[in-house]
């Protein structure tokens, strides 16, 4: 696999574009799911999953063999991602107040029977709720518990794709967690 | 709930599948007397799950092309490399046509004397061959660097390179008749002649 990638990576440093393509199409559920997961929209997802690859294309001459390729590209997806929320408008708090409703918060509106977690994300609306949940983390928990549970990556390549000592990364998984709990623990 | 802070740093630990087997012991047995942590501890490997299974979306079907098209354009010199390395017959073909036109356009410029095919029952006026009135030339005629003209007959093909036919009302080609004048034509009319060969080698 990884032989595979470093022949492809050379042939595109010669400027081969083919052997580009197959590295997109290697990566690209990955990238994508990771852009949509920050993002929460596909439409935006699918413009910064494509952005991401094109410009780990033109700066393909500074990825350092040293690092995981796919790594580098998480790398180049999350800052992408992060930049994009940051130019984005801040929208609703789960336990805002829905309007009119007086001490009614969205939050509370949410079904509370009992199932698997299994179960309970077959109901599309409660996908949408999962994935609003994360989007309420700010971005620096949300790239690390994205990295994590929707990506699988371990403690160690969370650090290494966003530049921050393992310590860091714990901390931050500490709290994503414990603010997902507060929106989704009680489902 | 008067449990220590710790304990709580304990799930997080045991979560991210990074604790010592004695802090382990500790938090299995405080979780089995203090309901509260307990119920902290499953909602979060609840909401792990959650996130765990949040169902896998995948890209657009021409994610990939999409990428591509958004892409510099690459070296031209790449393109052609790879092209040719994935065409080995074309490129072999068009060296060969390459060296082929070459050597057929020095002969095209290297010849500028005047030739006949046959001089039997024609009469040669300065570049000029003259099949006479009444007279028949048996088989083929070519005329390189001169002119043609029939008055009598030909009993075969009339070729003419560098130079013009002329056909009286009384002449007669029983075969075919052919100016060449242009390179390509010169290249042309080689090409056939090797295809005939070739077919006369098979015949």
């Amino acid at each position: 696999m990884e032989t595979f990638i470093k022949k492809r990576i050379k042939a595109i440093k010669k400027g081969d574009q083919n052997a580009y393509a197959e590295i997109v199409e290697l990566y690209k559920d990955k990238v994508y799911r990771l852009c949509y997961r920050m993002l929460g929209n596909r439409h935006e997802a699918e413009d910064a999953a494509q952005e991401a690859f094109v410009r780990a294309y033109i700066n393909i001459h500074t990825y350092n063999t040293n690092m995981k390729f796919s790594s580098w590209l998480y790398r180049i997806a999350t800052n992408l991602s992060i930049d994009k929320i940051r130019k984005k408008k801040p929208s609703v708090y789960l336990d805002e107040e829905v309007s009119g409703t007086e001490g009614l918060t969205v939050y509370s509106q949410l079904p509370s029977t009992e199932a698997s977690p299994e179960e309970t994300l077959e109901s599309l609306e409660l996908q949408e709720t999962v994935q609003k949940a994360i989007e309420k983390l700010p971005e620096k928990y949300r790239s690390v518990i994205v990295l994590k549970y929707i990506e699988d990556l371990s403690l160690q390549e969370i650090s290494e794709i966003l530049d921050i000592p393992i310590g860091t990364v714990k901390t931050r998984i500490h709290r994503g967690r414990e603010a997902l709990r507060k929106h989704l623990g009680h489902l | 709930m008067e449990c220590p802070n710790h304990i709580i740093k304990l799930m997080h630990d045991y979560l991210d599948d990074d604790i010592t087997p004695d802090d382990e012991r500790e938090l299995r047995e405080h979780l089995q007397q203090c309901s509260a942590c307990a119920h902290h501890f499953n909602s979060l490997k609840r909401t792990i799950a959650f996130i765990q299974h949040a169902s896998h979306i995948t890209p657009s079907s021409n994610f990939t092309a999409n990428v591509m098209a958004r892409l510099p354009k690459e070296k031209k010199m790449v393109r052609l490399g790879r092209w040719l390395k994935n065409h080995p017959f074309v490129t072999a073909a068009s060296l060969f046509l390459a060296l082929m036109v070459g050597s057929l356009f020095t002969t095209w410029n290297g010849e500028q004397q005047f030739s006949v095919s046959t001089r039997e029952n024609v009469i040669i006026q300065d570049r000029t061959v003259i099949v006479p009135k009444g007279k028949v030339v048996e088989g083929d005629i070519v005329v390189r660097n001169g002119s043609i003209k029939i008055e009598g007959k030909v009993n075969g093909d009339v070729t003419v390179i560098h130079g013009e036919k002329y056909l009286a009302s009384a002449g007669q080609v029983t075969g075919e008749i052919e100016e060449i004048n242009q390179v390509f034509d010169w290249i042309w009319y080689n090409i056939k002649e090797s295809v005939k060969d070739v077919m006369k080698a098979f015949e």
